[in-house]
């Protein structure tokens, strides 16, 4: 990738405010995923948890990692990962749970 | 601005070219570590599915502060990671900024380390490990704490390794054996290292919350 290519300059101050941000959208989203752990809501509430680290793993790949202004090679590279893995999960998941519809 | 051509190494021609070829090749990495965790991740969905009440009678068990904590230490040093990632990619002559924030970053994964040995002794301590003196009742908790030490250990050597990388950085960059503005083993290490928080944001909800609604 080539050199910030913005008019402005890039400052101490300009990248703490920048990711400052970041964090604490992160801390709070820790926050909501621990209190909501405790109410009873069935299967609402492991699948809060794991919606809550999507959004966390999400803030990270597309802000820290700045896959969000990355180049489409490196875009690809990443999605790679992302879609073996879930065929994997679908191709096992889907015998799994078929199993269990049985009984 | 400082000069990169002191960065430049073969067998490119160009630094943009060498910065994008370091970068393409951590992401294809980083999606093979993706698959390893995913694999480890899925086994334990299939055991879950299979023992419900069990994995919810065994994520109880686990110790939710050390478990909080260390996910707050973690997504504390990305903020220091990719903050001396975007100032070195920046090249503005932030030098000190990126290596105190690569020092802190370092600092952050050893606490997480410490933080995670006093709950690995309390584990013990209290027989949460698989095998003839397992300490809770249904069996199946077991294939839970099996999982616990497999991934929880994997992910710790795998931070370990991230801590030697910026370690290494932070102290070549301090000795100016290692041009830190600019470099892009800065970026290619953060991007490491963030995979290694991504991993652990996955595994917060999997170990340490089942079963505390009930």
């Amino acid at each position: 990738m080539s050199m910030q290519s913005t008019d402005h300059r890039t400052t101490a101050q300009s990248l703490w405010r920048r990711n400052g941000l970041i964090w604490a959208g992160l801390m709070l989203l820790l926050t909501l995923t621990l209190i909501l752990a405790y109410v009873p809501m069935g299967l609402l509430t492991p699948a809060a948890g794991i919606v809550i680290a999507f959004a966390k793993a999400g803030l990270v790949i597309l802000l820290f990692m700045e896959l969000a202004k990355a180049r489409p090679l490196i875009r690809l590279a990443a999605m790679a990962g992302v879609v073996f893995l879930a065929v994997l999960f679908a191709l096992t998941l889907a015998d799994v749970l078929s199993r269990f519809a049985g009984r | 601005m400082s000069e990169t051509t002191g960065l430049l190494k073969e067998p490119w021609q160009y630094f943009d070219r060498q910065r994008e070829a370091g970068t393409f090749g951590i992401w294809v990495f980083l999606a093979s570590e993706v698959l390893f965790f995913g694999a480890l991740i899925l086994t334990y969905t299939v055991c879950r599915i299979e023992n419900v009440a069990a994995f919810a009678a065994a994520g109880r068990e686990t110790n939710i502060w050390y478990g909080t904590i260390n996910t707050a230490i973690l997504l504390t040093s990305s903020l220091t990671m990719a903050m001396a990632s975007q100032a070195a990619a920046s090249n503005e002559g932030l030098r000190r900024l990126i290596l105190w924030c690569l020092a802190a970053t370092a600092a952050l994964g050893l606490a997480f380390l410490v933080v995670k040995g006093f709950e690995y002794r309390e584990d013990i301590e209290r027989h949460l490990v698989p095998g003839a003196h397992f300490g809770l009742m249904p069996t199946a908790a077991q294939l839970f704490f099996g999982l616990y030490w497999i991934v929880t250990g994997v992910h710790a050597v795998h931070l370990t390794i991230g801590i030697v990388l910026v370690i290494r950085l932070t102290l070549l960059g301090y000795l100016n054996k290692l041009q830190i503005d600019g470099n892009p083993e800065i970026q290619v290490t953060g991007l490491y290292w963030h995979l290694v928080d991504i991993i652990w944001i996955f595994l917060y909800p999997l170990i340490y919350l089942p079963g505390r609604a009930a």
